[in-house]
């Protein structure tokens, strides 16, 4: 809405500063977060008073408005850009209570810009903890701006910053004065630039003389006359903002040391480096980290599983009743066949989605990621990846898309760009009906070594087999591009923290319903258009296949009979025609024409495969058996009479998925973060590729 | 003798930062609070040898240790 005031959070990273956003605005945020960094804005709305709503904008975390990486970018283009759609009415920085002097600095920065700010202080428990007593009243009048405690946890406090913020709403509120005079720098060089851009605050003036190259929303004609009046007045960036940040820090400490007091004696080591003692440790850290991985994909099976059984033997039999209750016809086979069955292939994977981004926000929320990013730094540099490349890599575990978005926050462009490449080998949300579906067909339900799950043990095998494959290609990518740049770590870690249940809760709701809504339409709708190519062919080809089975086979009973004319009728549609179409390029992968069709499908998004074949089989197929599984393990291949999905055709299935790059979702994703088409097609075609050759070695080998 | 640098600290050991020898680097870690004169002590190391953790004020960063290297102490 136009006419709500915005609020923008800003703050550093780790500070609580999503976590408030989430108390704030609750299930009114407007698009569905995934898990994850912050690396672009989100908004929702908030309620402020029974009559006044507000805008929340959350900006990616930043130590300062000088960005080093595309996600700290997000909040200079919003807060130095007066035209921006979602520049602030009222900032609200949040800071990290029990590290106040760091959390000052943006502060003051953002403060000197003229906004109405408010200082939210976060995590005062932690501060106490730590044996600090703050003082807000004497940071508030120190500061000249409204301070308000907070725990964003527990949601303490917010009744008070709501009320402050609207106090800051008020026509005649006043906004902050300057902490910082630039005495350093030429007058004339300040009121060129101020002029000349119209720009009133000596800070904003600063700040774009500074970063002209990184100020998106000028022209580059602009940018071009800031850059010529910074070389004329021989304005030196670099200095003025080293010598800009030592001098606030100067100030900002003593406000800092005046209001925190610290009890006296040295700090007992406290609960977060006693942790990084064991989790750091050079056996028991990857022993933890493994661990925990194999938990997962353990349960992912194993748990998941009830809950699956009863979704889709409720699909099933709620497919029969219609059936049983509408009379026979095509518009009841648009209902079971078409519809039911492509929503059946969508609800039944929402335990195991739910379960994965119970399990990453879980590693978010706690603070345990970053760990993993110290632990997997090194082994990631020797491929040309980063230490920050992991949590793309995990969070891809969910889906690519909200993964290669999260790259932002490496700051080395070559690091970023094979982190984006690779990223969609890691084995998606997506990929886990495929490969549940498979692995039950193949894969004996066994447990071996008294406790482990053996389908967890494969499942487990093939997100290794990604990964893997992941590290592989980062490295040749590394050896093809020669770029020297240099790459950074250099990163906060954060205090480890209780997760806070209703926040993994809110993560996998936002999560399920993005898979239901985005997924699920276009299973649906795959599924009816499916349906339709299906269930007609081109001229009386119908009436011919039911002739020819019925001339061919004179003996068979009714039942059987068909059948028989069913699958004739299949294989005569358009579908049918299609599936034939591309069957001698997948032969060699042991695949049929019915596999054809819904590797087609699936071309788009790979998620549709199971709603296909459960599409192709209910059409194909007897009507006895109803869960996708089943029709699928009764399946015979006419050639051998032997069940269609042998061993060897199910690895080769579960290989070419595992590389395939079957998702429009990702290449737009991909083409959007580097802005060009030529990587997203480079992403395309060698995955791809990987994905024919090693499904056809796959499948030759166990022939 | 050369003067040390954050990369040459054993765990537990402390240091007080003196200056940097790179640009860029300087500018990120002063902002994150790394300022000349600041304590700062190693709490931890990457089972593979490298990043490091420091303790830096209340809080806990992590460097590689080329980065470390850049940080000159007194």
């Amino acid at each position: 809405m136009a006419d709500t005031p915005i609020i923008a959070l800003v703050g550093n990273p780790n500070c609580g500063k999503t976590t408030l956003f989430n108390a704030l605005t609750g299930l009114r945020q407007k698009t569905g977060n995934f898990p994850g960094v912050t690396v672009d804005r989100k908004a929702g709305l908030t309620r402020l008073d029974k009559n006044t709503d507000a805008t929340v904008v959350d900006l990616p975390g930043t130590y300062s408005l000088y960005p080093k990486s595309l996600d700290e970018q997000v909040v200079l283009d919003v807060l130095a850009n007066p035209s921006s759609k979602d520049y602030p009415d009222v900032v609200v920085v949040v800071a990290d209570a029990s590290n106040l002097k760091r959390n000052l600095l943006l502060f003051s920065q953002v403060a000197d810009l003229g906004f109405h700010t408010i200082l939210a202080l976060n995590m005062v428990d932690v501060a106490e903890a730590h044996g600090l007593t703050l003082d807000p009243e004497l940071l508030s009048t120190r500061l000249g701006v409204p301070v308000v405690l907070i725990n964003a946890k527990s949601a303490e406090g917010l009744d008070n910053l709501k009320f402050t913020i609207k106090g800051e709403l008020l026509e005649h509120a006043e906004r902050p004065k300057p902490t910082m005079q630039f005495e350093s720098v030429s007058k004339d060089f300040l009121e060129e630039v101020k002029e000349k851009f119209g720009v009133n605050n000596s800070y904003l003036a600063m700040l774009m003389a500074g970063q002209a190259e990184k100020l998106r929303f000028l022209t580059l004609e602009h940018r071009s006359q800031l850059q010529d009046i910074t070389q004329r007045h021989s304005f030196q960036h670099t200095n003025f903002q080293a010598k800009e940040t030592v001098d606030r820090y100067a100030l900002l400490g003593k406000i800092a040391d005046a209001a925190v007091r610290k009890k006296d004696g040295e700090l007992k080591e406290t609960f977060t480096t006693r942790l990084d003692k064991i989790l750091l440790h050079p056996v028991w850290g990857y022993a933890v980290f493994f661990g925990i991985l194999f938990l997962i994909f353990q349960s992912i099976f194993s748990l998941a599983e009830y809950p699956m059984d009863w979704i889709d033997t409720g699909m099933a039999s709620l497919n029969e009743w219609v059936k049983s209750v509408l009379p026979d016809g095509m518009l009841t086979s648009l209902l079971t066949d078409g519809l039911l069955a492509g929503i059946g292939g969508v609800v039944v994977f929402i335990p195991q989605i739910a379960f994965l981004f119970v399990f990453i926000s879980l590693l978010e929320e706690s603070g345990y990621m970053a760990r993993v990013m110290v632990l997997m730094d090194k082994l990631m540099r020797s491929v040309g990846l980063n230490g920050r490349s992991v949590v793309p890599l995990i969070s891809s575990v969910a889906c690519a898309v909200p993964a290669i978005m999260g790259t932002r926050t490496i700051q080395s462009w070559k690091d970023r760009l094979i982190t984006i490449m690779v990223t969609p080998l890691m084995s998606c949300s997506a990929r886990l009906p495929i490969f549940t579906i498979m692995i039950g067909l193949v894969v004996p339900d066994r447990t071996i070594l008294g406790v482990f799950n053996l389908q967890g043990f494969a499942l487990m095998a093939l997100y290794l087999l990604g990964f893997v494959s992941a590290l592989l290609s980062a490295w040749v990518m590394k050896k093809i591009l020669k770029v020297k740049e240099r790459s950074f770590f250099i990163m906060e870690m954060p205090v480890f923290q209780l997760p806070r249940l209703d926040h993994v809760a809110l993560s996998v709701y936002n999560a399920v319903k993005a898979f239901v809504l985005e997924a699920g339409k276009v299973i649906v709708a795959i599924s009816i258009v499916l349906w339709v190519l299906a269930s007609y062919g081109p001229g009386d080809s119908f009436e011919k296949a039911e002739e020819k089975v019925k001339t061919e086979n004179p003996t068979l009973s009714e039942q059987d009979l068909s059948n028989a004319i069913s699958s004739a009728q299949l294989e005569a549609s358009y579908a049918g025609r299609f599936g034939h179409w591309i069957e001698p390029v997948i032969r060699p992968l042991g695949y049929d024409w019915k596999i054809g069709i819904a590797l087609l499908t699936s071309f788009a998004a790979r998620e549709v495969f199971v709603g296909t074949m459960s599409t192709i089989y209910s059409l194909g197929g007897d009507d006895d058996t109803n869960t996708v599984k089943d029709k699928m393990r009764t399946e015979i291949n006419p050639e051998t009479g032997e069940p269609r999905f042998t061993p060897a055709v199910a690895f080769s299935l579960l290989i070419f998925y595992v590389f395939a790059m079957m998702c429009i979702s990702t290449l737009a994703t991909t083409y959007r973060e580097t802005k060009s088409w030529f990587y997203p097609a480079v992403q395309f075609a060698y995955m791809t590729g990987i994905a024919y050759v090693a499904a056809w070695l796959t499948y030759q080998a166990l022939q | 003798m050369s003067q040390r640098n954050l990369s040459q600290l054993r765990i537990g050991e402390k240091g007080i930062i003196a200056g940097f020898k790179d640009t860029i680097l300087a500018l990120k870690l002063l902002e994150m609070g790394c300022l000349p004169g600041t304590e700062i002590r190693l709490t931890a190391i990457a089972p593979l040898g490298d990043p490091i953790c420091l303790q830096v004020g209340d809080y806990i960063l992590s460097l590689r240790l080329d980065e470390a290297a850049v940080v000159e102490l007194q």
